[in-house]
């Protein structure tokens, strides 16, 4: 692999706190203060030049559904995204409540991924809820944490043993935080949208009594434990007022609950159901209030692809979930385009806190660190083409959207995965 | 009146326009003195085929939308979901891409998931009409009522129209709401709390718990039935305390204005939500509501069809 040398971008690297414009040299998959010799330049006067992106919320669907996706066609949307390294999550099938799937998520990856894939481990086995998965050998299997995502472990006690557990092996515990009585048979948010369409409704209150759980189980454990796509306003404020009583909690938000709102589900189409569901204007006012303040320290997509055939049905029967890899960036650049974030702290949510979160040895561009770099056009005006998409599925509910900023080079490892136009 | 009628479909209330609804109603008047004659039949859906498309359960509505049709001279199908294919596992585009094979020209559609005819409109060139999809609209309902208000009463506008029961899980009750609010009635709901969400004051209603308050101005009052069917288990602990608080029984009834009219959707859930003797009783119109419904049908499907003039 030859060493690169990227020439005069502007160099967005929060853990230094740099923002400046100069040159970033890789070599032997690190970064490197100089080059050992001759280097391919990569020219990027004008564009960003910043820590890999990494996104700690993707579906890629292998084991058991390389219908809806495989982990080769995934990191290639996730490469067209800007994105280095991905977390999958442990709802396949099987489910990765054992060692074997992690091995053959590895495997798959060593084969066909462009990118870096970490895999998480379930809570419980087959995500059910019910006894504890063999955590102790997942993190051995190379986990980089756990969670049932997809499912929310119910039972309080459960959840109180597995922080306590992970804790042990040093792994933070992420939680799809959702209470199935209070949300049961839902299949969009409880307001004024869901009455008006009379589609059973699931209210915001499902999602904050499990914050507000996993806020005092990890107070009694002492451990993280980091809730995923958080989508209402009072679990902001709940994860907010619990991290100045120092408690270890963390929150992730995706780019369709602080873009959307329910009123799209109006047109009964189902690239708008997910879960969580699109909530209110309030709550997504909320959403990108505690991204500024630091409460929510990620960006995540949530990647949820599925087949076409299974989208194109009645709205209550079809599944949750759309893909997010490709335009995730852009969804999240126009938070600093309209000013309710600064670039370095957009980068932050994307690259070092995930990685601090994870502890991977990313999300930076100090010397000896892994050589993965993003290069962005933060002003590229795009329109999204879903069909065009490198996941092998197109549940968007952004296609012919009109968006500005894209990645133009994705590096991973010293190695250019992707190079846009 | 100058409006015309330019839709294919009949998707729900809250789309039309005062002037549309208007066109409508007038046009069932001269469809319901067709339904009068000794010979019931005109020939102006002649050649054209019609399918009702029932994945739900009913037997009102797709008895009045077939015998509609019928008299329209149209040719009819029925489907119902558990003769159709989709107990096979076929989806419902499928479904309705094969109906449209078949070069259907209108397909009414029941469906227990809200947005199904939405889905079909956008997929298909035929007609949709919708029959009732979840708890979202039930347009034709909506439309005969109010058929049988204006006719009863003279007017919508300014009566005050209450309507009682599970406002939550009823598409009965939300294209009532968009369309006796479109037409200037003052529209007041009441029922158990936990089945009647204040949120409903968004549209343009007013939300009572205090039922006797809710019924004594009202000059109509609409009853509807609890749709255990879509109901989760928690929302009321019994249909005895139910009938006591919210039913319309023989002491509530003896308060109501003398010439208040007694409405319900059907199927009637006697002893309930209403009296059985009140349900018989001379100032309840349910059964002219079954007799408006079929002249209302005929109006949307000829109308739906392109007939342009309102007249049969």
């Amino acid at each position: 692999m030859n060493p690169l040398h990227i020439k005069n971008g502007r160099v967005i690297d929060p853990v230094n706190g740099t923002d400046q414009v100069r040159d970033v040299f890789l070599s032997d998959g690190r970064i490197v203060e100089r080059l050992p010799g001759k280097a391919e330049i990569i020219e990027a006067a004008g564009k960003l030049v910043t820590p890999g992106l990494i996104d700690l919320h993707v579906h890629l669907r292998e084991p058991g559904r390389s219908d809806k996706e495989t982990i080769e066609t995934g990191t290639r949307a996730a490469a067209r995204g800007g994105f280095t390294s991905v977390v999958c999550m442990p709802n396949t099938t099987p489910a990765a409540d054992n060692t074997g799937t992690i091995a053959f998520i590895k495997q798959r990856t060593a084969e066909g991924g462009c990118v870096n894939v970490f895999p998480t481990g379930a809570i419980s086995k087959e995500l059910k809820g019910e006894e504890l998965a063999p955590i102790g050998s997942l993190k051995k299997a190379g986990v980089v944490a756990i969670t049932d995502d997809g499912h929310c472990v119910q039972n309080n006690e459960l959840m109180r043993r597995a922080v306590e557990y992970a804790k042990m092996f040093d792994l933070p515990v992420m939680d799809h935080c959702q209470d199935y009585n209070l949300v049961a048979d839902g299949v969009m948010h409880e307001g004024h949208w869901s009455v008006a369409l009379g589609l059973r409704g699931w209210p915001a209150s499902g999602e904050d009594v499990i914050v507000a759980r996993n806020i005092l189980l990890a107070e009694l454990a002492d451990w993280h434990v980091h809730c995923q796509h958080i989508s209402s306003a009072r679990s902001v404020a709940l994860i907010r007022e619990a991290k100045k009583r120092g408690v270890k909690i963390s929150g992730e938000a995706c780019p369709h609950h602080f873009t959307l709102t329910d009123e799209s589900v109006k047109t009964y189409d189902t690239n708008f159901k997910m879960n969580p569901p699109l909530r209110s204007e309030r709550d997504r006012q909320a959403l990108i209030e505690g991204l500024a303040d630091g409460t929510i320290e990620c960006i995540c997509s949530d990647h949820a692809p599925h087949c076409s055939y299974e989208k194109e049905v009645e709205f209550d029967l079809a599944p949750f979930g759309i893909i997010g890899l490709e335009t995730e960036l852009a969804l999240s650049l126009a938070l600093v385009h309209k000013k309710f974030l600064t670039l370095p702290q957009l980068v932050e949510k994307l690259t070092v806190n995930p990685a601090r979160l994870l502890r991977l040895n990313k999300g930076t561009l100090s010397f000896g660190a892994d050589a993965d770099v993003t290069i962005i056009d933060p002003d590229r005006e795009w329109t999204y083409d879903v069909e065009q998409t490198a996941s092998k599925s197109r549940n968007s509910p952004f296609h012919g959207w009109e968006l500005k900023g894209k990645a133009v080079a994705t590096i991973v490892g010293g190695k250019v995965v992707w190079r846009g136009d | 009146m100058n409006t015309t009628w330019q839709r294919k479909d009949l998707l729900g209330i809250q789309d039309l326009s005062v002037d549309e609804i208007n066109l409508l109603l007038d046009s069932a008047t001269a469809f319901k003195e067709v339904g009068e004659r000794a010979v019931k039949k005109v020939p102006s859906l002649r050649g054209k085929t019609l399918v009702n498309l029932f994945i739900e359960p009913s037997t009102r509505t797709r008895t009045s939308f077939e015998l509609a049709a019928k008299r329209l001279s149209a040719d009819v199908i029925n489907i119902t979901a558990t003769a159709s294919s989709l107990v096979k596992g076929e989806t419902l585009k499928d479904t309705a891409l094969n109906l449209q094979a078949l070069n259907a020209d209108i397909i009414v559609i029941r469906h227990s998931a809200a947005g199904a005819p939405y889905f079909l409109s956008k997929l298909l060139k035929a007609s949709v009409v919708n029959a009732g999809d979840g708890a979202h609209e039930h347009p034709t309902q909506a439309l005969l009522d109010a058929f049988t208000i204006r006719e009863k009463k003279g007017r919508i506008a300014g009566l005050n129209v209450t309507i009682l029961g599970d406002i939550l899980y009823s598409r009965v009750a939300r294209s009532n709401i968009w369309l006796l609010t479109k037409l200037g009635a003052r529209v007041t709901l009441s029922g158990p709390a936990t089945l009647v969400p204040r949120m409903f004051e968004e549209f343009g209603c007013r939300v009572t718990y205090d039922v006797e308050e809710a019924i004594r101005d009202a000059d109509v009052i609409n009853l509807l039935r609890i749709q255990h069917e879509r109901q989760r288990k928690t929302m009321f602990p019994s249909t005895g305390e139910y009938a006591a608080l919210f039913g319309l029984s023989k002491e509530r009834f003896a308060r109501l204005k003398p010439d208040a009219l007694i409405m319900h959707p059907g199927p009637i859930n006697r002893g309930v939500e209403i009296d059985s003797d009140i349900a018989d009783c001379g100032r309840s119109v349910i059964l002219e509501q079954v007799t408006n419904g079929l002249a209302v049908r005929m109006a949307v499907l000829f109308l739906c069809s392109g007939g342009q003039t309102g007249e049969p």
